[in-house]
C-alpha cells in the first residue's frame, strides 16, 4: 500500500481567538474518504489547511509528500469550496476554458470534465441561470480539469436531491478508481455508507477513524449516526 | 508571473463585462454625457470656461469609474470563492492584478477615446497639445483608478463598504486636485497634501495639455501617476494572501 495521501500531525489553528483545531492528527489514504461531523466542528478549516488556504499556528500538513500549499501542489490538488466558486455571469464552457488556461491544461480537458459531470446540455448556459445542483457540478468540473491526484470537496452534496447525490457519489468513486484520492466533507451522517473510509470529527478533533464497518463494530452500533452518538457520550 | 495567466484573467474580465450590457453602456456613455453637461452648463457664459475645466474633468472620469468598477468586481471575486480557488491554483498574485489592470485599461482606452472624441470633435474643446496624448493620460488615470480600487477592495468585506470608499478615497482627491482652486493658491498644508495625491498629477497633465502644452511636463506627470498606480498594485498584491486567517 502506498504512503498516505495526506498526513496531518498536531495541527493547531486559531481563528478569532478560538482554537478551531486544537491539535489534530489524521491520515487520508487513497480511495474515497468521508470527513463527517456537525456544522462548525472545523471541517472547512481542516480542508483549507490541506489546500494551503488557511493560516496555521503550528503542526505539519503533508499532501502527496510535500508541505501543504507548496507551489508544486497547485496543479496536483483540486479543491471545491462550499460556494461553487465559479463565475455566475459566464457560461459553463467559458468558466472551464478560463480555469483551463490558468492551470495550463489542454482545451480537450474541458470536454472531458463537462462529460464527467454530465453538463453537456448546459455548456452554453450562463452559470447563474443553472439550478443549485448544476452550479455545484460546474464547480466540481473546474476541480477535475487538472486531473488532480487529490480532490478536496467541501460539502459537495448539500441541498441536492437524492438522485443527484447518488450520481455525484458514483462520480467520486469513478474518480477514485481512476487513481485519485477523494476527500469529501459532509454533515449528513447517512452519506457515511458511501465512503471507503471515514473520519468522524467533533469540536476540532477526530473521534473515530476507519471503514464504516470497523466503526460500527467498534462501537457496537448499526449505523454511523448511532456510532457518533455513542462516541460522544463515551467522551463525557 | 505568467503572460498566459495574465491574459486569461484579462480575457475573462472582458467577457464578463461584455455580457453585462448595462454596465458596458454606462461605462462608455456616461462620461460622454457628463462632459456634454459641463459644456452646456457653461454655454451661456462668456470666456473659455469649458476649455479651462474640460480637460481636468476628462482626467477624473476614467479614474472614478474604474475605481468603482474594480473595487466592486474584485470584492465579488473575494466573496464568491473564486479568488480562493484561483489562489490554490498556479496563479501568481501579480498575474491576477495585472490581468485586471489590462482589461480595465483597455476598457478605459475605449471610454476615453469616446469622451475625447465628443469633447474635441463635437463640443469644440480647444486643446493646445496633441489630442492622442489626452487619450494616453486618460488611460493612465484609469489604470490608477483600477489599481487603487484593487487595493481598497482588500479592506472592504461587503459591496456596501466598497462603495463607501469612493467618498473616502476619491472625493478628497477631486477636491484637492486643482479643479476648483489652483493648487498653488491653496493653504500650504492642503497644497502639500495635494502634492501627495496621484489625481493631482493626472489633472495637472490634462490642464497642461489643454492650455500650454509643454509635452515634457505632461510626460513627467504621466510618469508620476504611473508610479502611484504601480505602488498601489504592489500593495494590492501584498493584500492578496494565499493563506488567510
Amino acid at each position: 500500500m502506498m504512503k498516505n495521501v495526506v498526513e496531518v500531525r498536531d495541527l493547531v489553528v486559531v481563528r478569532g481567538g478560538r482554537d478551531v483545531l486544537p491539535g489534530i492528527s489524521l491520515d487520508v489514504p487513497a480511495g474515497v474518504t468521508g470527513l463527517l461531523g456537525p456544522s462548525g466542528c472545523g471541517k472547512t478549516t481542516l480542508l483549507r489547511c490541506l489546500v494551503g488556504a488557511q493560516r496555521v499556528r503550528s503542526g505539519s500538513v503533508e499532501v502527496l509528500g510535500a508541505p501543504a500549499g507548496s507551489g508544486e501542489l497547485r496543479t496536483r490538488v483540486g479543491y471545491v469550496t462550499q460556494a461553487a466558486s465559479v463565475y455566475d455571469d459566464l457560461t459553463v464552457g467559458e468558466n472551464l476554458a478560463f480555469f483551463a488556461r490558468v492551470l495550463g491544461v489542454d482545451r480537450s480537458s474541458v470536454d472531458r470534465v463537462i462529460d464527467a459531470v454530465s453538463l453537456g446540455d448546459h455548456r452554453d448556459q450562463v452559470v447563474g441561470r443553472l439550478s443549485g445542483g448544476q452550479r455545484s457540478r460546474a464547480g466540481l468540473a473546474v476541480a477535475l480539469l487538472g486531473e488532480p491526484e487529490l480532490l478536496v470537496l467541501d460539502e459537495p452534496t448539500v441541498g441536492l436531491d437524492p438522485v443527484l447525490r447518488r450520481d455525484l457519489w458514483e462520480l467520486f468513486h469513478r474518480i477514485a478508481e481512476a487513481g485519485s484520492a477523494v476527500l469529501v466533507s459532509s454533515h449528513v451522517m447517512d452519506e457515511a455508507e458511501r465512503c471507503h473510509r471515514l473520519l468522524l470529527m467533533r469540536e476540532g478533533r477526530i473521534i473515530a477513524d476507519g471503514s464504516p464497518d470497523e466503526i460500527r463494530a467498534n462501537t457496537g452500533t448499526t449505523d454511523i449516526e448511532a456510532a457518533f452518538l455513542h462516541l460522544v457520550e463515551g467522551e463525557r | 508571473m505568467s503572460a498566459r495567466v495574465t491574459l486569461a484573467v484579462a480575457g475573462r474580465v472582458l467577457t464578463q463585462v461584455r455580457r453585462d450590457h448595462r454596465t458596458l453602456a454606462m461605462l462608455l456613455v456616461v462620461p460622454c454625457l457628463l462632459i456634454s453637461l459641463l459644456w452646456w452648463m457653461f454655454a451661456d457664459l462668456t470666456g473659455d470656461l469649458f476649455d479651462r475645466f474640460g480637460p481636468g474633468l476628462l482626467a477624473t472620469f476614467p479614474f472614478i469609474v474604474m475605481f468603482l468598477v474594480t473595487s466592486v468586481t474584485t470584492l465579488r471575486e473575494r466573496s464568491s470563492g473564486t479568488l480562493e480557488r484561483l489562489l490554490t491554483m498556479p496563479m501568481g498574485r501579480l498575474d491576477f492584478l495585472l490581468g485586471y489592470a489590462l482589461a480595465f485599461g483597455l476598457l478605459a482606452a475605449v471610454q476615453s477615446a469616446l469622451a475625447v472624441a465628443v469633447s474635441v470633435g463635437l463640443l469644440g474643446l480647444d486643446v493646445a497639445g496633441p489630442v492622442w496624448l489626452l487619450g494616453v493620460v486618460a488611460v493612465v488615470d484609469a489604470v490608477l483608478g483600477t489599481a487603487l480600487g484593487l487595493l481598497v477592495s482588500a479592506f472592504a468585506t461587503t459591496e456596501f463598504q466598497a462603495v463607501q470608499f469612493m467618498p473616502a478615497f476619491v472625493l478628497p482627491q477631486i477636491l484637492l486636485c486643482g479643479l476648483f482652486v489652483p493648487r498653488a493658491s491653496m493653504p500650504g498644508v492642503l497644497a502639500a497634501v495635494s502634492d501627495a495625491l496621484p489625481l493631482s498629477y493626472a489633472v495637472d497633465a490634462m490642464q497642461e495639455l489643454g492650455a500650454a502644452a509643454d509635452v515634457a511636463e505632461v510626460w513627467r506627470d504621466v510618469v508620476v501617476v504611473l508610479c502611484f498606480a504601480l505602488a498601489a498594485l504592489g500593495l494590492g498584491a501584498a493584500t492578496l494572501r494565499r493563506r488567510t486567517p
